[in-house]
């Protein structure tokens, strides 16, 4: 059957599709990873004005920016990880641009979250939330919906002591979503796929080392997630094409056919 | 002082003659060039010579910058073969004299025109005073930038707590001034002055009061000096010179100005005249503040150092008084047209020794004392000078 | 008998300000040989090599002999001070507007006389002490003190003209997350500030010392981050009108050289922090603390700077971070000079390695945050310009003055 990109198009001007941003604004005082002093650091978003209508340029107002790969809402290729390096196409200029378009599922977790940083996803948790909606189709996106990006940004952050507590996902969890359910990449509100102390894991790290180290992506920071039916939005994820990139900030934005809830 | 016998060359045979003021003016939007200009065209005139007579030109200003003498030689079309330029301020006129003098005596110059003239704009006190001297610029301006009204205070706050003169003594050489320039046409204070308008005058800086301050203005003084030969050809009067004395930076040890260089050489002045301090009629001190006064008849032989302020209290100073003293008012009434303020004396002193004064005569005027001072590089006055003078 | 100080009341927003104006500050290059004793606290006088006369005014040849040879010397400052006036009327600006001013002639104990400025409790006939301080020019004069200190002695109006005294004026802490900034919150208010207000940049990072900085009295947290222009303009237009001192306390020490380092990320943190981040302050608060120069009790006196004396001479260990410290020793420089019609001071507090995190592995000895507070209260109050605090900071600074190519060998060990 031949798909009529007109009738999507004049469907999303409408209304029939809506496009939902799940992009966090790219500002300065988005909180970013933190990770140990003596180790380089991701640089936070800044902007300097170029001209503002004025002595430095009369008619036009621009700036110039600076970001790290992995600011804000952002997206992880393969190659950002010591498990993806020596995949093929793992960069963000050489993946294959039809990945950039992909369906995703909505776990939701909020309430598991609500009063628990350290909520960690589990097989168990998924599989239940199969029970009601249906296996997770090959090539979707897992997105872990935590309404983490409606905190305010200590708690969002949240850091003490011992480093950062976040809701994420367990060792097997990704394991399993990656050989068992071949998923897309995995998406989060917070920053980082990974479990806040998900460096005490085995292995660290495991939804950027099992994810990556399959060719799978990662998505940060994004929000909204709550708008989101659990299964059927289309995801429109494309990073910047940086040489040699691991990563870019990017818009996300989701497709869902049908009216608002 | 040990009275010694003069070694100095005599001025016999010179003469300064043609004395000439150009009426004074508190402000003036002309230029120095003007005022200096001004007082050439009277002494030529006067004197019934042509410019081209003058072969020796002396000048001293304030405010002639950028030019210094070579510079209006040009501009007033002169070509003299004699040429000084002496930023001396109030000893100006005795060492123009004595410069002129000597010129003249070697034959160097015929006739020399000696000239020292200023203009006054608005900010011209402020002008010269924040750019007077390398010292003022980094040790004195920054500090209040009271000009030499504070620097002089200093001084005659150390002379009154060391010797005990009073600011009723300052008061009564100031009075008696003032009534000596009410004759005076030009003259900036017009008004008798009196005691308590003298104590009760706005402070200055402590503890000089405006009426212990000379009021800048614009204005030029001159005279020609010659041989006497030439002068008697031209059919002009003047006086003869009986001795000078100049000196600058004297007593460097001393902590703080306490006397003029006149101390070091009040001995050569009187020797060289052949005279004793009471054989002149008039004196002309320079009065750019009272104490300074009072320094002079100490330092030039009037009294013993310290005592000024009890001769002044027994001594009367007008025209027909036991001392006449700065018998046209002195800067401190009549003004101090900048450099001018040097000459002042001296042209005064040369008029009453002629009969033929502006204000009162001294009667029977036939030596008189002029004594120059001034230039406060940092802390005092380095230049001091004087001369005697006597009718031709 | 100084008048102690009132806290001043709040500055009334429909009266114009009074403008800063300055003292005549020209002088001849040999006369600037007291401003570079002045800008360290120092006096110092020239001594003839050949004769050890005392000599003053500055000059370029020896009124004794003749000497060309006038090298500065530090010389005892004790005097007596010998007459005085009051000056009552001035054609200078400056000092018209400040009649009646005080000034008088020290005959100090080495020799010269000296026309000085005279604090208001000095007495004519009596010992005093004689200090040369920078003016609001930024050159160097000359104050008579009272030979011990009286009370209230800082807060005379001659003497607080030349000072940065931080009492009842309103102090930035830039960055108060390290333990520098926490000491300079603290050493500030017990200075009697009337108010601190504490930069922070990512509130949603914590750290130590955040319950203790909070409950210092009279500090007030603000967000501030000085990587990031906008939040910086932020800052300065909401209390930059009411900041009298800034304090730059942002810090990145990292060690590594130029070639031995691996990677530019944090390079260009350093030079993003303390390179740029003061050219934000410096453009956000610069324009209004000149303006506020001459407002009052409280009026706008100092920007400090906290730099590595390494900005000086490298220390290669800590290669990277001496370049940058370079680059703000000159963009400081440049702002002394900006500020300066303004009457605001630039204090640069040069030191060595601190007893902090960074300077873990460096042996002593270290300078504490607490004395290097307390290094900056007491050089604001002298009203120096460059302060060198420690033991490595001096011995550094003397050696630089005999032979800078031997030190720069020295530092690469």
């Amino acid at each position: 059957m031949a798909i009529d990109l007109l009738s999507f198009a004049k469907a999303v001007s409408s209304g029939e599709v809506r496009v939902i941003d799940l992009t966090q604004t790219l500002a300065q005082e988005f909180p970013t990873i933190v990770l140990p002093p003596e180790l380089g650091q991701c640089a936070p978003f800044r902007i300097e004005e170029v001209s503002r209508y004025d002595e430095r340029g009369p008619a036009w107002y621009w700036n110039n920016i600076s970001v790290g790969e992995h600011t804000g809402t952002h997206f992880d290729a393969p190659i950002h990880w010591i498990s993806g390096k020596d995949l093929p196409n793992n960069a963000v200029d050489t993946i294959d641009v039809r990945k950039f378009i992909a369906p995703a599922c909505v776990l939701d977790c909020s309430t598991a979250c609500a009063n628990n940083p350290d909520f960690a996803l589990t097989i168990p948790f998924v599989e239940e939330w199969e029970a009601c909606h249906g296996k997770i189709e090959p090539g979707s996106w897992v997105l872990l919906r935590t309404d983490w990006s409606k905190k305010t940004y200590p708690d969002y952050a949240g850091l003490r002591d011992d480093g950062a507590h976040t809701p994420g996902p367990e060792p097997a969890v990704v394991k399993w979503f990656v050989e068992e359910r071949d998923v897309h990449g995995f998406g989060t509100e917070t920053i980082g796929t990974d479990f806040g102390q998900g460096h005490h894991f085995n292995p660290p790290y495991p939804a950027h080392f099992y994810m990556h180290g399959k060719g799978r992506f990662g998505l940060q920071c994004l929000t909204n997630l709550d708008l989101l039916p659990p299964k059927g939005a289309v995801i429109l994820a494309a990073p910047l094409k940086i040489k040699q990139g691991s990563g870019s900030p990017l818009r996300v934005l989701a497709l869902v056919a049908g009216a608002g809830k | 002082m040990m009275a010694q016998a003069s070694i100095r060359k005599s001025y016999d045979g010179v003469i300064a003659c043609a004395p000439v003021t150009v009426p004074y003016r508190r402000y003036s939007t002309n230029s120095a060039h003007w005022w200096i200009g001004r007082a050439l065209h009277h002494l030529v005139k006067r004197a019934g010579i042509k410019p081209a007579d003058i072969d020796g030109f002396c000048v001293s200003s304030f405010t002639v910058g950028p030019d210094t003498a070579v510079g209006l030689t040009q501009h007033f079309g002169l070509t003299p073969r004699w040429l000084d330029h002496i930023p001396f301020g109030g000893a100006s006129g005795v060492v123009a004299l004595r410069r002129a003098a000597r010129a003249v005596q070697a034959g160097d110059a015929d006739i020399v025109a000696c000239v020292a003239g200023d203009t006054n704009h608005v900010d011209s006190f402020r002008k010269t005073l924040s750019t007077f001297s390398r010292f003022a610029q980094d040790a004195v301006y920054p500090y209040g930038s009271g000009g030499a009204n504070a620097s002089f205070a200093l001084i005659t706050k150390n002379y009154m707590n060391r010797y005990g003169a009073k600011r009723e003594d300052f008061g009564k050489l100031c009075i008696a001034q003032r009534d000596n320039a009410l004759a005076i046409p030009y003259a900036m204070m017009r008004k008798k002055l009196t005691l308590d308008e003298y104590m009760n005058a706005r402070p200055i800086a402590d503890p000089i009061h405006l009426f212990d301050c000379v009021m800048p203005c614009a204005g030029a003084e001159a005279f020609l000096v010659c041989r006497e030969d030439t002068a008697k050809s031209l059919g002009l009067s003047g006086v003869r010179i009986l001795s000078t004395v100049e000196r600058h930076n004297a007593f460097p040890a001393d902590p703080m100005q306490v006397r003029g260089g006149w101390a070091l050489d009040v001995g050569e002045l009187w020797a060289m005249a052949g005279l004793k301090s009471n054989a002149v009629d008039l004196v002309e001190t320079y009065d750019d503040y009272p104490v300074i006064v009072m320094m002079q008849l100490e330092d030039l032989g009037f009294c013993k150092k310290g005592e000024a302020a009890e001769f002044v209290r027994t001594h009367t100073f007008a025209n027909d008084g036991t001392f006449p003293h700065n018998t046209s008012g002195g800067q401190l009434s009549v003004g101090q047209a900048g450099a001018a303020g040097g000459f002042l004396g001296l042209v005064e002193a040369m008029r009453q020794l002629m009969g033929e004064p502006i204000g009162k005569p001294v009667a029977d005027a036939k030596a008189a004392l002029v004594s120059g001072f001034g230039m406060i590089n940092y802390d005092r006055g380095l230049s001091s000078c004087a001369a005697i003078l006597a009718r031709a | 008998m100084t008048e102690p100080l009132v806290r001043p009341k709040r500055k009334n927003p429909l009266r114009r300000t009074r403008l800063p104006l300055s003292p005549q500050g020209v002088r001849s290059r040999t006369a600037h040989g007291l401003t570079a004793a002045a800008a360290e606290g120092r006096f110092a006088l020239q001594v003839c090599l050949d004769c050890n006369a005392v000599v003053y005014p500055p000059r370029d040849a020896c009124p004794s002999c003749l000497s060309a040879r006038l090298p500065f010397r530090d010389v005892d400052n004790g005097g007596v001070l010998t007459a005085e006036t009051t000056v009552q009327t001035s054609t200078d600006p400056y000092f018209r507007e400040r009649t009646p001013w005080r000034v008088g002639a020290v005959k100090l104990d080495v020799g010269p006389v000296v026309v000085a400025h005279l604090h208001g409790d000095v007495v004519e006939g009596a010992r005093v002490r004689l200090e040369f301080k920078l003016d609001r020019s930024g050159s160097a004069v000359a104050i008579a003190l009272p030979e011990k200190d009286t009370p209230n002695m800082a807060d005379d109006p001659h003497l607080r003209e030349m000072t940065c005294d931080p009492k009842f004026r309103r102090v930035l802490i830039t960055d108060g997350r390290t333990a520098v900034g926490q000491a300079m919150a603290k050493a500030f208010s017990d200075a009697g500030a009337s108010i601190v207000f504490v930069g922070l940049a990512d509130a949603w990072k914590p750290f130590p010392g955040y319950e203790e900085l909070r409950r210092i009295d009279r500090v007030e947290i603000v967000p501030l981050d000085v990587t990031d222009t906008e939040s910086v303009t932020e800052q300065a237009e909401q209390n930059g009108a009411r900041i009298d001192i800034v304090v730059n306390t942002a810090e990145h020490v990292r060690p590594g050289g130029v070639i031995d380092r691996h990677g530019l990320t944090v390079a260009r943190e350093e030079i993003d922090i303390r390179y740029m981040g003061l050219l934000r302050l410096a453009q956000a608060f610069g324009p209004v603390l000149r303006f506020r120069g001459a407002d009052g009790v409280n009026s706008a006196a100092a920007f400090v700077n906290l730099i590595s004396v390494h900005a000086l001479m490298n220390w290669p260990q800590f290669g990277s971070y001496a370049a940058a410290e370079a680059a703000v020793l000159s963009a400081a420089q440049c702002m002394r000079a900006e500020l300066r019609p303004g009457g605001v001071k630039v204090l640069n507090v040069f030191f060595g390695p601190l007893e902090t995190e960074w300077f873990q592995t460096v042996p002593p000895p270290k300078v504490t945050p607490a004395a290097l507070a307390s290094a900056v209260i007491r050089a604001l109050k002298q009203g120096v310009e460059d302060a060198f605090v420690g033991d490595v900071a001096e011995d550094i600074r003397q050696r630089l003055a005999v032979n800078p190519k031997a030190l720069e060998r020295e530092m690469a060990g």
